[in-house]
């Protein structure tokens, strides 16, 4: 947080780089949209987890070969990644309050949810286009 | 008065722990934790993709007893935080900001978490046959 101040009025200089950036209302939007996602297909996910409990490998591939499984699987696996970047920003931004970390702390986690989504979105493809 | 020795407000170590301030930080705490979770996910996927051997190794570490309590965890994880995800989404149309609906929909969230973890295993462990 830096220095205390000693004053209570708002300058110029002193808050520069640290207001509003105008993207909050957007963020907010986007939490709430994948959330509203994600609940019928965190119960379907759920759902065919534990009724593929036990299955061998050529009946998981089966499963998620078929086109239905393998489009709510992409979407499910974009709205995850994309929810829990946004929510780990919220906690990054509100418990870290070093700038620099703060900084380097947000920007892991957004590469980590795009990479990580990439390559499951990949992963679920290659098994349904049967490469 | 200088910034040092300004009073300040009471911190959050003072406040006895009520259940909307538990459950609060639970939504936080298990929101962090499916993200880990996530890890799993993936690996699972692109060892489905990656062909049997891959699949076996995924599903004896899932199959272990350390693989089975970090799935026992995760489930709860995601059913609380779906549950308790419903609630801030109600609260977010404006509905549900009474005291006694704060509660009422508080314990609600714990006892549906808890049901729908069981739900599960019970569904999963039926399916595999014990």
């Amino acid at each position: 947080m830096g220095q205390p101040r000693r004053s209570l009025r708002a300058f110029p200089g002193w808050v520069r780089g640290l207001g509003s950036a105008g993207e909050g209302t957007a963020h907010w939007w986007a939490q709430r949209l994948t959330a509203i996602a994600l609940v019928p297909l965190t119960v379907w996910f759920v759902a065919s987890l534990a009724a593929l409990a036990g299955a061998d490998h050529d009946a998981v591939t089966q499963w998620l070969a078929s086109p239905l499984v393998a489009v709510l699987m992409v979407v499910l696996l974009v709205a995850t990644f994309h929810h829990a970047q946004l929510g780990l920003q919220v906690v990054i931004e509100d418990y870290v309050h070093h700038e620099g970390l703060k900084t380097v702390g947000i920007v892991v986690v957004k590469f980590a949810a795009l990479g990580l989504g990439l390559v499951s979105v990949f992963a679920a493809l290659k098994v349904t286009l049967g490469g | 008065m200088t910034a040092e020795n300004r009073p300040l407000s009471p911190h959050l170590q003072i406040y006895r722990p009520q259940l909307t301030s538990v459950l609060s930080i639970l939504h936080r705490l298990t929101g962090i934790a499916l993200a880990a979770g996530t890890l799993l996910l993936v690996w699972w996927l692109v060892a489905v993709a990656a062909g049997p051997a891959a699949f076996e190794t995924v599903q004896g570490f899932i199959g272990s007893w350390f693989g089975r309590a970090l799935l026992l965890g995760w489930s709860y994880a995601l059913f609380y935080h779906l549950a308790n995800g419903i609630r801030h989404l109600a609260w977010d149309a404006g509905w549900g900001f009474e005291l006694k609906t704060v509660y009422l929909t508080g314990w609600m969230v714990i006892w549906a978490s808890v049901a729908l973890t069981l739900l599960a295993w019970i569904l999963g462990y039926s399916m595999r046959g014990g």
